[in-house]
C-alpha cells in the first residue's frame, strides 16, 4: 500500500462490457455507476484507504450473486465484496477498476430452528439483527462486535470477528456450523450441516470464515445459538495506573476466572466515551477495566466477588457494580463507541489491533504508552484485554505529514513488539490492506506459500478481492 | 492504493465561491467513516444506499471540497432527499457536525443553482424568501386560509370533485395545510394575559410565537404562555419577532435565516432576559444556532452568543426550573410521546418532555415504539419529497396505534401538523397534544376544584 496520491481509476474496459448485462441481471437501479455512487463506496472503516470503483453491485438473492460472479469471471473483471464497510482493515476498500458487490441487500432472516438451536441468515443481515432474533426466540447468540448494529454478519464470518463476550463464549467461527459460498466461477457451494458433528471430507467452511472475501462470497450462514444466561453482574474497576489494570486482568486469568468480559479503557477513551455517552463515567482515573460475569447466579457472585478481590489487590482505587440490567447494558454500549469516540481528538485516527499473550499485557500496554511518549503522538488504548486483544489508537492528522510519518512510525514499532512478544498483528479487524506489510512478519514464507497456493486453487483468476491480504 | 484526500485546505471562502469548499476542512474531516450512524438514518435503512446514509452524504461534501466530485444534480438531490432529521448527530460517538454540513450544502446546491428550474424558483421564491420572511405577510395569508377552511370551499375541494381542478402538486399538499387557529397568539397575549403576568416574577422570559406555529397553534403558545406565568415568570411576546428562519437555513438560503436571526435578536433584545423560550423543536434547534449562523457578523456576533446561551426549549427550562407539579383531581388518560427530531436529536430534549407527562395527576404514559423516529414531517420535507415523507408517517401511526394510547404527545409543529395528517389518513382516532398543552389543562383543572 503506498500513500501516494494517483489519479483515480477510469472505468476499466472490462467492466464497461459487462455492465449491460449486469443491468439486464439486476435492474438498472441496482447497478450503480454514478460518480456520486461510486464516491461513497470508496473507504471503509479505516482511515486514510481511498480507492474509486468502476461500478457497485446491489444483489438480492444468492442466484444474482452467482450470476454476477459468473459474468465478472468471464470478464477477469475484480471482485470486492462488501458487507456495511464497517471494516477496519480496508478489506472492503475498492481494488482498482473493480466492482463492490454489497451484500445488505440480502437481508433476510430464514429460519430459527428451536429444537436444533441455530439460525439460518442470508450474509448481508445485520448483526444485532442476528442478536435480537434469538432473544425473541428466547435464545442467545453471544458474538458481539464493537459494530453490532451496523456489521452484517457476513462480514462477520468473513473477519472471524470477535467482540465484547470473546473471553468465554469466542469468535465468530465458534457459532458457524454451516455456509452457504459462491465460489469465484459462480458455482454455488453448501458446506458444513446442522450437525453438532460433522467430519465428512476436509473442513471446507472454516476456511471460508476468515478468508477477508479473498476465497468467495459468503451468502448464507447457519448459526449455531445457545441457551441465554440465567444471570449477569457488571462490574467497573478504577485503576489509578494502566499497568496495574492491565495486571489485574493477566491475574484473573492466571487464576482461571473467565468471565464473560474484561474491557479496558485508558484515561484518553474515557474521556471520549464520556464526552459522547454522558453516562457518568469517571474522568479522574488512568484506566478503567469492565468486568462481566454471567451464567448461573451462584456462580456469577462468586466470579464477581473473587475478580473484585482480585482488582482490589492489584491495586484498583474502586470497584463499582452496576446497579441494573439498563447500567450494565448502558455501559457495555458506551463501551462499543469507543473507536469512534476517539475521533472527537484528531481528524485522522489510527486504528491497531494486535493481540499478546495475556502473561504481556502490562508490558504492551507499557510499551504503547512509551512510544508514544517518544514519537510525541497522543494514542488512546481500549481493548478487549480479556482476550488479550488491544486497540491503541494513534491520533494524528493525515493533513500533516510529519506528523502522520511519526504515527506510523510508532504503529510500526508496536507492531514489531507484538511480534516478539509471540503476538499477532491483528486479533479480529483482519489483515486486508492496513496490515499486509506485516504479514509476512507474522506468519513466515511458508505460511504464505500456503495461502497462495489455497487462493490460486479457490480463484485461479484471482479476481476475488485483488490486491488483499497479500499481493 | 490512492490517499484519501490531498487537497490543500481551503481559503475562508471556497475560491470558485463554493460554500463547501469554504467550510472549516476540520468540520467535514471529523467524520472517520465508522458507519456508526447507518441504522439511525431513515432514508438509509429505507434504501440500503450508501449515498442516502449521513456517511455518504459527508463522503460526498469531502469530495466536492475536495475537488473529486463537482456539484451535481444527483448530489442536489441526494441532499434534499436527506430530512434533516439529525439522527445521525445523536447516532455519531465522532462528534460530526451534520447540522452545519448540511446547511452548506444545501445552500450551495441553492448557489450553485443545479436544481433550478422556473417552476421551483417562482414556488422557493414565494415560500421561502416571501411568505415565510414576514410574519405580517404570513398572517393575511393564513386568514385567507381561514377563511377557504370556514367557507365551505374546502369542503367543495375535498370532497367535491374540486380537487381535481388543482394542480397535482397543489393537490397533494392541501390535506397538509393545518386548521388555522381562529385568533393569533398576540391579539390575546395583549387582551388577556399580559395583566396576568406576575409582579414580583421569578425570571423574566420571552416566547417565540413562531410562524406557522402562531397560524396553526395559538392556542399552544397560550398554554405555554399560561404554564410559564404559574411557574412565576413574566411572560413577553414581543411584537417585532419573526419566523426562527430555520426553515431558510435548511433550505438553503443561509442569508435569508442571518436576517430573520438579526431581526428577532433586536426584537427580543436577549441581554434584558432570563431566557428566550419556544415550545416547537424545529425553532428551538436552530436558535440555538444563531451563534454559528452570525459567527462572521462583527455587529452581531456577541449578541448572537448570548442569545443561543439563552434560548430554551420549554420542557428543557420548566425543569431546570423545578416546574410546580400539578395537584389537579387525576383525569385518567393515556397518553404516549412521539419525539420531534429536532427536540431530541438537535437539542438532545428528550427526558424533559416525558418527566412533565409523568408529573400529570391521571397520565399514563405509554412508551412509543422507535419514538424518536422521523415522523416524515422535517420542514417542508413532506411537500418536497411526499413519498418518503408519507411511507414514514404510515409507519409512524402504526407505532403509535399499537401503543393504545388516546393522545399522543408531541413538541414541534410540523409534528403535529404531520400527525394530524397521519390519522386522518390512517383514520386513527387518537388526538394529537402537545405536552405543554396537557400540563396547562392540568393547571387549569386545580382551580376548577
Ligand atoms: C466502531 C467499530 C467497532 C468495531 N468493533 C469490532 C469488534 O469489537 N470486533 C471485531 O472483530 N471487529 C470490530 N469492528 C470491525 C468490523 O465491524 C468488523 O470487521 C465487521 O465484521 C465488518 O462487517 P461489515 O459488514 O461492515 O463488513 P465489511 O467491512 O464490508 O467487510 C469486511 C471484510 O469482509 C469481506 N466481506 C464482507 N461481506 C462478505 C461476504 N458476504 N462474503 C465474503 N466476504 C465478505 C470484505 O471483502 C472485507 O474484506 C468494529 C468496527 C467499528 C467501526
Ligand atoms: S457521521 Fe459519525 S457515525 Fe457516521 S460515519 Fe461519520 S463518524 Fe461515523
Ligand atoms: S439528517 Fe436524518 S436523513 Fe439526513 S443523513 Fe442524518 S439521519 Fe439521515
Amino acid at each position: 500500500m503506498s500513500r501516494t496520491p494517483q489519479e483515480p481509476q477510469s472505468v476499466s474496459a472490462g467492466v464497461k462490457d459487462l455492465l449491460p448485462r449486469l443491468r439486464s441481471l439486476l435492474g438498472k437501479d441496482r447497478v450503480l455507476t454514478e460518480p456520486e455512487d461510486l464516491s461513497v463506496y470508496a473507504f471503509d472503516g479505516t482511515a486514510m484507504l481511498h480507492e474509486l470503483p468502476a461500478c457497485v453491485v446491489l444483489p438480492e438473492s444468492v442466484d444474482e450473486v452467482s450470476g454476477i460472479l459468473s459474468l465478472a469471471s468471464e470478464g477477469g473483471v475484480p471482485v470486492v465484496p462488501r458487507g456495511s464497510g464497517s471494516g477496519l482493515s480496508g478489506g472492503s476498500v475498492p481494488s482498482p477498476g473493480c466492482i463492490v458487490l454489497c451484500l445488505v441487500r440480502l437481508n433476510r432472516i430464514e429460519a430459527v430452528d428451536t429444537d436444533n438451536l441455530t439460525m439460518t441468515v442470508q450474509a448481508g443481515v445485520l448483526t444485532q439483527a442476528v442478536a435480537d432474533r434469538a432473544v425473541a426466540a428466547g435464545l442467545f447468540y453471544p458474538p458481539d462486535p464493537g459494530s453490532i448494529a451496523i456489521s452484517t454478519i457476513g462480514g462477520n464470518v468473513a473477519n472471524n470477528s470477535g467482540g465484547l463476550r470473546g473471553l468465554k463464549y469466542g469468535v465468530t467461527r465458534d457459532y458457524v456450523m454451516a455456509l452457504q459460498v459462491v465460489l469465484a466461477d459462480g458455482q454455488v457451494l453448501e458446506t458444513g450441516s446442522q450437525c453438532v458433528k460433522d467430519v465428512a471430507g476436509f473442513g471446507l467452511k472454516d476456511l471460508f470464515i476468515g478468508s477477508e472475501g479473498a476465497l468467495g462470497v459468503i451468502t448464507g450462514i447457519t448459526l449455531r445459538l445457545t441457551p441465554p444466561p440465567a444471570s449477569k453482574k457488571t462490574l467497573l474497576a478504577l485503576f489509578d495506573r494502566m499497568t496495574d489494570a492491565a495486571d489485574s486482568i493477566s491475574r484473573i486469568i492466571s487464576r482461571q476466572i473467565i468471565p464473560c468480559t474484561l474491557e479496558f479503557l485508558d484515561r484518553v477513551t474515557i474521556e471520549c466515551v464520556e464526552g459522547y455517552a454522558r453516562i457518568g463515567l469517571p474522568l479522574d482515573c488512568e484506566a478503567i477495566v469492565l468486568m462481566e460475569a454471567d451464567g448461573h447466579p451462584a456462580q456469577v457472585a462468586e466470579e464477581a466477588e473473587e475478580m473484585a478481590r482480585i482488582a482490589s489487590e492489584t491495586g484498583a482505587r474502586e470497584v463499582r457494580t452496576a446497579s441494573s440490567e439498563e447500567e450494565a447494558t448502558r455501559l457495555a454500549a458506551a463501551r462499543r463507541t469507543a473507536f469512534s469516540a476517539l475521533a472527537r481528538l484528531a481528524p485522522t485516527v489510527l486504528l491497531e489491533d494486535v493481540t499478546v499473550p495475556r502473561s504481556e499485557l502490562a508490558r504492551m500496554v507499557k510499551f504503547i504508552q512509551e512510544t508514544g511518549e517518544r514519537h510525541g503522538v497522543r494514542v488512546g488504548t481500549f481493548g478487549h484485554m480479556g482476550d488479550g486483544n488491544l486497540h491503541p489508537t494513534f491520533l494524528t492528522n493525515e493533513r500533516e505529514p510529519e506528523a502522520l510519518r511519526r504515527a506510523e512510525q510508532a504503529m510500526r514499532e508496536v507492531f514489531t513488539e507484538t511480534i516478539r512478544l509471540g503476538g499477532t498483528i491483528t486479533g479480529e479487524h483482519g489483515v486486508g490492506l492496513a496490515k499486509k506489510p506485516y504479514l509476512q512478519q507474522q506468519i513466515g514464507p511458508v505460511g504464505m506459500e500456503v495461502m497462495r497456493r489455497l487462493k490460486s486453487t479457490f480463484d485461479p483468476q484471482g479476481i476475488l478481492n485483488p490486491g488483499k491480504v497479500f499481493d | 492504493m490512492t490517499c484519501a484526500q490531498t487537497a490543500t485546505p481551503s481559503g475562508p471562502a471556497g475560491a470558485d465561491g463554493n460554500l463547501l469548499k469554504g467550510l472549516d476542512y476540520s468540520v467535514l474531516q471529523q467524520c472517520m467513516h465508522c458507519g456508526m450512524c447507518l441504522p439511525a438514518c431513515p432514508t438509509y435503512v429505507a434504501t440500503l444506499r450508501e449515498r442516502s446514509s449521513p456517511r455518504g452524504r459527508i463522503a460526498m461534501m469531502r469530495a466536492i471540497a475536495d475537488d473529486r466530485l463537482e456539484v451535481s444534480r444527483t448530489f442536489a438531490e441526494e441532499i434534499y432527499f436527506c430530512l434533516g432529521c439529525l439522527a445521525c448527530v445523536s447516532a455519531c460517538p465522532a462528534g460530526v457536525d451534520y447540522t452545519t454540513l448540511f446547511e452548506h450544502a444545501r445552500a450551495e446546491v441553492e448557489r450553485s443553482r443545479v436544481l433550478a428550474a422556473p417552476k421551483r424558483n417562482i414556488i422557493r421564491s414565494l415560500l421561502v424568501n416571501t411568505v415565510f420572511m414576514s410574519r405580517r405577510r404570513l398572517r393575511t395569508m393564513g386568514r385567507a386560509m381561514r377563511l377557504y377552511q370556514r367557507s365551505g370551499l374546502q369542503w367543495l375541494v375535498r370532497r367535491g370533485g374540486l380537487r381535481y381542478l388543482l394542480p397535482r402538486s397543489l393537490r397533494q399538499l392541501e390535506p397538509l395545510a393545518p386548521a388555522i387557529s381562529r385568533r393569533f397568539t398576540e391579539a390575546v397575549f395583549c387582551r388577556l394575559y399580559d395583566r396576568r403576568n406576575p409582579p414580583q416574577p421569578r425570571f423574566r422570559v420571552g416566547l417565540l410565537v413562531g410562524c406557522v406555529q402562531d397560524l396553526a397553534f395559538a392556542d399552544t403558545n397560550l398554554d405555554t404562555i399560561y404554564v410559564l406565568q404559574q411557574n412565576g415568570c413574566h411572560v413577553a411576546v414581543p411584537r417585532a419577532q419573526e419566523c426562527c428562519g430555520s426553515l431558510h437555513a435548511h433550505n438553503g438560503e443561509l442569508e435569508s435565516a442571518r436576517r430573520l436571526a438579526r431581526a428577532n435578536i433586536d426584537a427580543f433584545v436577549p441581554e434584558s432576559l432570563d431566557a428566550i423560550i419556544t415550545n416547537a423543536g424545529g425553532c428551538g434547534s436552530h436558535m440555538k444556532r444563531y451563534d454559528h449562523l452570525l459567527a462572521d457578523d462583527p455587529d452581531y456576533a456577541d449578541r448572537a452568543r448570548i442569545w443561543s446561551a439563552r434560548v430554551k426549549d420549554i420542557h428543557e427550562f420548566l425543569l431546570e426550573i423545578g416546574f410546580r407539579r400539578p395537584q389537579s383531581p387525576p383525569l385518567q388518560q393515556r397518553v404516549t410521546y412521539h419525539e420531534s427530531c429536532h427536540l431530541r436529536h438537535g437539542q438532545q430534549v428528550s427526558a424533559q418532555p416525558r418527566e412533565i407527562l409523568r408529573s400529570i395527576p391521571g397520565v399514563e404514559l405509554v412508551e412509543l415504539n422507535r419514538a424518536d423516529w422521523c415522523c416524515g414531517s422535517a420542514g417542508i420535507y413532506n411537500i418536497t419529497q411526499p413519498e418518503m415523507a408519507m411511507q414514514l408517517l404510515d409507519q409512524k401511526m402504526v407505532d403509535i396505534q399499537a401503543t393504545g394510547a388516546h393522545l399522543v404527545a408531541s413538541a414541534n409543529t410540523g409534528c403535529n401538523i404531520q400527525l394530524e395528517c397521519g390519522r386522518h389518513r390512517s383514520g386513527a382516532t387518537v388526538m394529537v397534544t402537545h405536552p405543554v398543552t396537557l400540563l396547562a389543562a392540568a393547571y387549569r383543572r386545580e382551580t376548577a376544584r
